[in-house]
């Protein structure tokens, strides 16, 4: 018997190319490519999902005032209808305005843009947090997996939005009042940031648990590897999957617990409102007959929230190949 | 033995797990603590250069022994030296990484053993970067030289594990465990996964690299042909204990042991179509309660009353010194 060796350097491609080629084109034949090609749905919510995202990215240049600087408002645009001319001034408003005479749309695209800053970066926050400890707790095991689970069991009894509301509470009182306003931002982005960590946590440790009895892990900790390289260079990779499922679902939730809390006039201040924040303002006029103040700002939240959310479930269909 | 000083040597090795159930389980079903024995008093010796080969039914213990013997496993008793040294007493972080150098392992199964999401150039080299062994503009050139040596590629560095078949997986495994320029590679059944038409080649790659750099192997398959074509020295498991030791020819024109002979008549033999094998009486026990005496005495031919008395003792046998633990068993 002799060894067979498959020595065929000669007869194959160079491989960079094959690399970036197939890339590419692996890509385009993909499982993933073809279901979002013949996804209406998919197409609509990730083109609605991209298009508020430029909204609120762009928003300093493409909106058409100022709406919250004190000097450019005029209190005799107050309460003009969408799509009219107001009969004082004369000015244009494609949605409307509010009570200050602010416009509507331009208040909307601010309003966007701090709200997904505080759902991106909360679920950010979320996901650090939770990969984090996830690992940890799934990757040691013994009292430090018992003490991390125990906090995300009694987490989970509370619901998040309370949770979210107590953070912010204490946070709020931590803070010097001068600073409030300021800060309320980042208050909100740690108090939703840490009502969600648990799912994030979970998955991860249950993944990190069926990863660590495989044996490329145990070839790691034969060469004498560190707990930490072992976990983040070796078991990261492999439970990164379900993290940005979860990640797509988590930004609908922090997006609506964000509006939740400024609805409930906990959460961004009125200096700088997000689209919680216009919804309860424009709730006040509903009655008076000013629908445009609360029905644009709502429609808004929920394309948003719609979309990223429909996104959300596609990413964990496609990407389980369970449920294919 | 050859006399030649081992270059492992496994002294009185045991390996005990608490399974018991979580206390509170246990104080409420007024519950003792629960042992299992997974090796009991191990002995081996390894000269450089040969193959020891651990065989056993599964849950005899082999790849416990297996992982105590690389230092992924601390011994609840007696000791494994390697050169003279034990692992678990060496305090120095820098020794210690001195020791992992020398000692690797190749894996049972090539899917779990390779990570997923690795280039097969980084898995390589990864042992190379751990140990400092080159500098980094020189690993890659370290790495296409142990693929040509396993009979890969060196454009394979390039690609993903999965991309490839589960031999060649496992020639991949095996340039990893040669990536640090080890002495001893335990294999834990490095062909059990495989197709038989590749088992061969698998093996055949191995013995030329033992003969190449020298390597000692201790060898764990359940596999009689496998071992037979690749040991030196065998020895048999049985629940933990070593009941027969012999060098390999001994060992299968003369199997001493009862149960070793029940293991031999129980392998499929492929020029024996038609002929009704032996069957293996029985299952292996529990080990939490093993039976009392000779642990194998429930299944064995022979029993007799001293059997279930008497756990036998490991006596010498013919000019082969075959060591064996039997009381029955009479040269």
């Amino acid at each position: 018997m002799d060894i067979q060796t498959p020595k065929g350097a000669s007869a194959r491609p160079e491989f960079k190319e094959a690399v970036t080629t197939s890339t590419w084109q692996r890509w385009m034949n993909s499982d993933i490519w073809h279901s979002y090609k013949s996804s209406p749905v998919i197409i609509i919510s990730s083109l609605t999902f991209l298009l508020l995202v430029l909204g609120a990215v762009l928003s300093p240049l493409i909106s058409p005032y100022t709406p919250f600087d004190p000097a450019s408002l005029n209190l005799m645009n107050g309460f003009t209808k969408p799509m009219s001319a107001n009969e004082f001034t004369g000015d244009y408003f494609l949605l409307g305005t509010d009570d200050q005479g602010r416009d509507v749309l331009s208040t909307i695209l601010f309003g966007l843009r701090i709200s997904l800053f505080v759902g991106v970066v909360a679920v950010l926050f979320a996901m650090t947090l939770g990969v984090v400890l996830g690992l940890l707790s799934g990757y040691a095991g013994g009292w430090l997996d018992g003490i991390i689970m125990r906090i995300a069991d009694i987490q989970m009894t509370f619901p998040s939005i309370m949770v979210a509301m107590l953070l912010y509470g204490i946070g709020k009182g931590l803070i010097p009042p001068d600073l409030r306003d300021e800060m309320a931002i980042w208050v909100l982005i740690i108090s939703i940031g840490l009502s969600e960590w648990v799912q994030f946590a979970r998955t991860v440790r249950g993944a990190t648990m069926v990863e660590r009895q495989k044996e490329y892990v145990q070839a790691g900790n034969l060469i004498g590897l560190t707990r930490w390289s072992i976990m983040l260079r070796h078991i990261l990779p492999n439970v990164t999957g379900p993290i940005l499922v979860i990640a797509t679902i988590s930004l609908a939730l922090a997006i609506i617990a964000e509006a939740t809390l400024s609805f409930l006039g906990v959460g961004a201040p009125k200096t700088e409102p997000s689209l919680g924040t216009l919804i309860n303002v424009g709730r006040q006029y509903i009655l008076s007959g000013e629908w445009w103040i609360l029905l644009f700002p709502s429609l808004t939240l929920l394309a948003l929230a719609l979309s990223v959310n429909l996104f959300g479930d596609w990413l964990r269909d496609i990407l389980n190949p369970k449920l294919r | 033995m050859t006399g030649e000083t081992p270059l492992i040597s496994a002294r009185q090795l045991g390996a005990v797990f608490d399974v018991s159930k979580p206390w509170l389980n246990r104080m409420l079903a007024l519950e003792a603590k629960q042992y299992l024995t997974a090796v009991d008093m191990v002995d081996i010796d390894i000269p450089k250069g040969k193959t020891f080969a651990l065989v056993g039914e599964s849950g005899s213990g082999k790849s416990t022994i297996g992982r105590m013997i690389v230092g992924l496993q601390k011994p609840t008793s007696g000791q494994v030296l390697i050169d003279g040294e034990d692992f678990f007493a060496i305090s120095s972080e820098k020794k210690k990484m001195a020791m992992r150098r020398r000692i690797q392992m190749i894996f049972q199964s090539p899917y779990a053993s390779l990570n997923p999401r690795w280039r097969v150039r980084h898995i390589i080299g990864e042992p190379i970067r751990a140990f400092d062994l080159l500098p980094a503009s020189e690993v890659d050139g370290r790495v296409a030289e142990l693929l040509d040596q396993v009979g890969l590629a060196k454009s394979d560095g390039e690609k993903f594990p999965h991309e490839f078949s589960g031999g060649q997986r496992q020639r991949i495994a095996i340039a990893r465990a040669l990536a640090s320029n080890p002495e001893f590679i335990v294999c834990d059944e490095p062909t059990s996964a495989l197709d038989v038409s590749v088992q061969s080649q698998v093996l055949n790659l191995m013995k030329s690299l033992q003969r190449e750099l020298g390597l000692t192997y201790l060898f764990i398959s359940h596999d009689l042909s496998v071992i037979r074509y690749m040991a030196d020295e065998i020895g048999v498991l049985y629940l933990g204990r070593l009941v027969e030791v012999a060098d390999r020819d001994t060992l299968f024109d003369k199997p001493r042991h009862p149960y070793t002979r029940m293991l031999m008549d129980a392998a499929p033999h492929i020029d024996a179509f038609g002929r009704t094998a032996e069957i293996v009486k029985g299952e292996i026990p529990d080990p939490i309660n093993k039976p009392s005496g000779c642990s194998f005495h429930p299944r064995c031919t022979l029993t007799e009353e001293i059997c279930r008395r008497d756990r036998p003792e490991v006596r010498e046998f013919g000019t082969e010194k075959a060591r064996v633990a039997c009381h029955l068993c009479a040269d």
